[in-house]
């Protein structure tokens, strides 16, 4: 019974947000990857693209709740999605018509395309503090719980309580649909065949009559869709405030160099590796060892590994282990 | 060296704005201004050195800002006797048995012979010696911060000269700079980036959580200065009856003087660094640093070793920063973690770089200067025009949030700038020879 107890306190506080957060890093690393499959940079405004997005789906979500319209049991901010995705692409697309293009025409290196995305990531930083501000907001509504700590603790009679909270399942429902979604698209469509041919291979893509702009403006369009479920999930879970947009960018691309940037399927395990190892570590064990060593008095200390603080280095320190013994990621991606 | 009249005439334009902010606000705020816009080309002469001569990106510019700032605490406040008796030995202790571990399993990885037992071994001496550190350095670190915690609670620093610190804050961030460069070196461009992103955020986290080091989110305040205090001017019969006699108010002059001071200190600093980066750059050893920017593989094929050269320029862009962070907190006398924000500190000194001409000393001198006079008064114009534009408007709750919103300007048009200078004019106000 207590083994079972320490496994229920084990996946209320580190399985279940670790897989929700694995998600939604999971979705940002796709759009990551997507990116430098096709244009060949890392996109540094991935992470005020995904603040933007989400800012538009909670104004929208504030004008229907205002309008009265609700989802039922799900967050109205679902109905909003839809409406976010394309301004947010309108917006990728633009972004790319008055600058990125620029550079594509004239092959300018990879590293001054990293440089153009940081004036990109201040102005969309700008847009969505003139949009929102800079203050934190939840804009969760519906059902709160699938499956609540006291109703779990009344139906198995065990001491510790399991919550699923509803923002967890519709993060992973969503996360599954969209990623089969884009898989579906890569494998099957002729434009995916097309993008797929174009990140292996520019030359022989342009060589087989492949149109290169309508290929980036698809990626762009998936990647604003990638973007902004990804932040909406996020900020559901959590709560939205645009500076912690800006710093997941760290453990998304950590994830994506770790699958190895480029590869779809590695960006997916590489949201999972470090959205697991950042809340293991940093989780305070105390009670799952009490329950699984009941004999001995009570362990001193949170017999916590690292401080919460530092799940910053929990992702870094992934991803110059991997930078040192598997520069390509684990799942083959580019190199250059 | 022949001089330009187009870069003179530059200088003197900032000069020119300089000068107008004295007379239409004060010459107290132009100095403050000027102050910070000296530390702020230092801060630019470090990244130009490392994008402009080697094509480096790094964007941890804010970490290596306040690794100096924690050597100005290291250096200059008196060491906390009580605490060192209570922990500082243990503390010590720990952290050289954490060094140990991490060294055994870099041995241990180069000696052993490669296959599955080599990760196990590595594996195994890293967990033991995690928990061995963890044991000997936690009990420390709850030691230490007990000590009067109200207003130490650390270990304080050596009680040496605050002057000292700009070397050691320089010589802090070099040691940073190379565990970091090791390993982001020589992959692909956008890794060190990434690898710079990172290290920064984590060394902003350290400052902040470890009390026993720099007191964390507590600050550490009144830091010793290099220069007298406007009391003691205002106090001094010689001071006040001086200027009294030409004329100045003895509270005002006491400010000026003082700033002036800063101002006389960093300036040397900033001609010293000035004439070192001018002089490397026309020797052998700039034009081959140039060579490597702009074409890797020729110059690895003339016998250049490029990843080494790479760390030499990243070691020494990043200690430049380092001085720079310790001549910032020794000009406001605390270390406030909480300010520490990459906007600010990392992408504002890009913008510096990039208007200024990246490659070029004098460019990257000054873009420090005028961006960092536009980053000022930004936000007082945008407030103006956003008053302005919207006084057409009734007063609502659109026009509140306009006008609200006129302080994120900041962001906006150094996003803007960075874009347009970059699309029409990427070699920058002063262009490299």
């Amino acid at each position: 019974m207590d083994f079972l107890n320490a496994l229920v306190v084990f996946a209320n506080f580190v399985l279940v947000p670790a897989t929700a957060y694995g998600a939604q890093l999971a979705l940002g690393a796709l759009g990551v990857t997507l990116i430098f499959g096709i244009l060949r940079f890392s996109n540094f405004a991935h992470g005020d693209t995904m603040a933007f997005g989400t800012m538009i789906t909670i104004l929208v979500t504030w004008a229907l709740q205002a309008a009265g319209v609700t989802f039922g049991p799900l967050p109205t901010a679902l109905l909003a999605l839809p409406v976010a995705v394309g301004v947010t692409a309108l917006l990728l697309l633009g972004t790319d018509r008055m600058v990125y293009r620029f550079y594509r025409k004239v092959r300018a290196a990879p590293v001054i395309l990293v440089m153009v995305s940081l004036g990109v990531m201040f102005v969309m930083n700008a847009l969505v503090r003139f949009g929102i501000g800079v203050n934190e907001y939840r804009f969760d509504d519906g059902a709160r719980f699938v499956v609540d700590a006291r109703t779990f603790r009344e139906m198995t009679g065990l001491a510790e309580g399991l919550a699923i909270r509803s923002t967890q399942v519709i993060t992973l429902v969503t996360a599954v649909i969209v990623v089969a979604a884009l898989f579906w698209f890569l494998k099957r469509t002729r434009t995916g065949k097309s993008m797929r041919a174009f990140s292996d291979n520019e030359d022989l893509a342009l060589l087989s009559g492949i149109n290169p702009e309508r290929v980036v403006a698809v990626t762009w369009i998936i990647t604003a869709a990638l973007a902004t479920t990804a932040g909406v999930l996020y900020g559901l879970d959590k709560s939205f405030k645009a500076f912690t947009y800006f710093q997941l960018l760290l453990p998304i691309f950590a994830s994506a160099i770790v699958g190895g940037l480029g590869s779809p399927i590695g960006a997916i395990a590489g949201g999972f590796i470090i959205a697991f190892s950042e809340i293991t570590v940093t989780y305070a064990f105390k009670r799952v060892v009490t329950y699984v060593v009941p004999e001995n008095p009570a362990p001193e200390g949170l017999m916590q590994l690292l401080s919460t603080d530092y799940k910053f280095a929990v992702s870094f320190t992934i991803l110059i282990i991997v930078l040192l013994f598997k520069p390509t990621g684990l799942f083959k991606g580019q190199q250059s | 060296m022949t001089i330009n009249m187009r870069n003179v005439a530059l200088f003197a334009l900032v000069g020119v704005l300089f000068i107008i902010t004295g007379f239409l606000q004060s010459w107290n705020v132009m100095l403050t201004i000027l102050n910070m816009g000296l530390i702020s080309a230092i801060l630019a002469l470090g990244v130009n050195m490392q994008w402009g001569y080697a094509g480096l990106f790094n964007i941890g510019i804010m970490g290596f800002v306040a690794l100096g700032g924690l050597a100005a605490v290291l250096v200059s406040m008196p060491p906390v006797h009580d605490a060192w008796a209570a922990g500082g030995l243990q503390i010590i202790l720990g952290l050289v048995l954490g060094a140990l571990t991490i060294t055994a399993a870099v041995l241990f990885w180069k000696r052993a012979p490669a296959g599955t037992l080599r990760g196990l071994g590595v594996t195994a001496i890293l967990i033991v010696g995690f928990f061995l550190f963890r044991s000997v350095f936690d009990p420390g670190v709850a030691a230490v911060e007990a000590v009067n915690s109200a207003s130490t609670g650390y270990l304080g620093g050596l009680g040496l000269p605050i002057l000292l610190a700009w070397p050691a804050g320089g010589l802090l961030a070099a040691g940073v700079a190379w565990l970091i460069g090791k390993t982001a070196l020589g992959l692909r461009s956008d890794y060190l980036a990434i690898a710079t992103l990172g290290i920064a955020e984590i060394i902003i986290a350290v400052l902040k959580n470890e009390d026993w080091l720099s007191r964390g989110v507590k600050n550490v305040v009144s830091l010793p200065r290099p220069v007298p205090y406007e009391v003691d001017l205002q106090r001094s019969e010689a001071f006040v009856s001086r200027v009294t006699g030409w004329g100045f108010d003895p509270v005002a002059a006491s400010g000026i003087t003082v700033k002036l001071a800063y101002a006389g200190l960093f300036l040397v600093v900033l001609l010293l660094l000035v004439w070192l980066a001018e002089m490397a750059l026309r020797s052998p050893w700039g034009r081959m640093m140039r060579a490597i920017r702009d074409n890797e593989v020729a110059a690895a094929a003339m016998g250049k070793n490029v990843t080494k050269r790479h760390l030499q320029i990243f070691v020494i862009g990043c200690a430049v920063c380092g001085i720079a962070g310790a001549m910032m907190t020794t000009l406001d006398s605390q270390l406030t973690p909480g300010t520490y924000q990459p906007l600010r500190f990392t992408f504002l000194i890009w913008v510096m770089v990039i208007v200024g001409g990246s490659g070029n000393n004098w460019g990257a001198v000054l873009g420090g200067f005028l961006v960092w006079w536009l980053w000022v008064m930004v936000e007082p114009i945008g407030l103006w025009l956003m008053g302005a534009l919207t006084s057409g408007l009734p007063d609502g709750a659109l026009r509140t949030h306009l006008l609200d919103s006129a302080a994120h300007m900041r962001l906006l048009t150094m996003g803007l700038v960075l874009l347009l200078v970059l699309r029409f004019s990427p070699r920058g106000l002063i262009p490299e020879r």
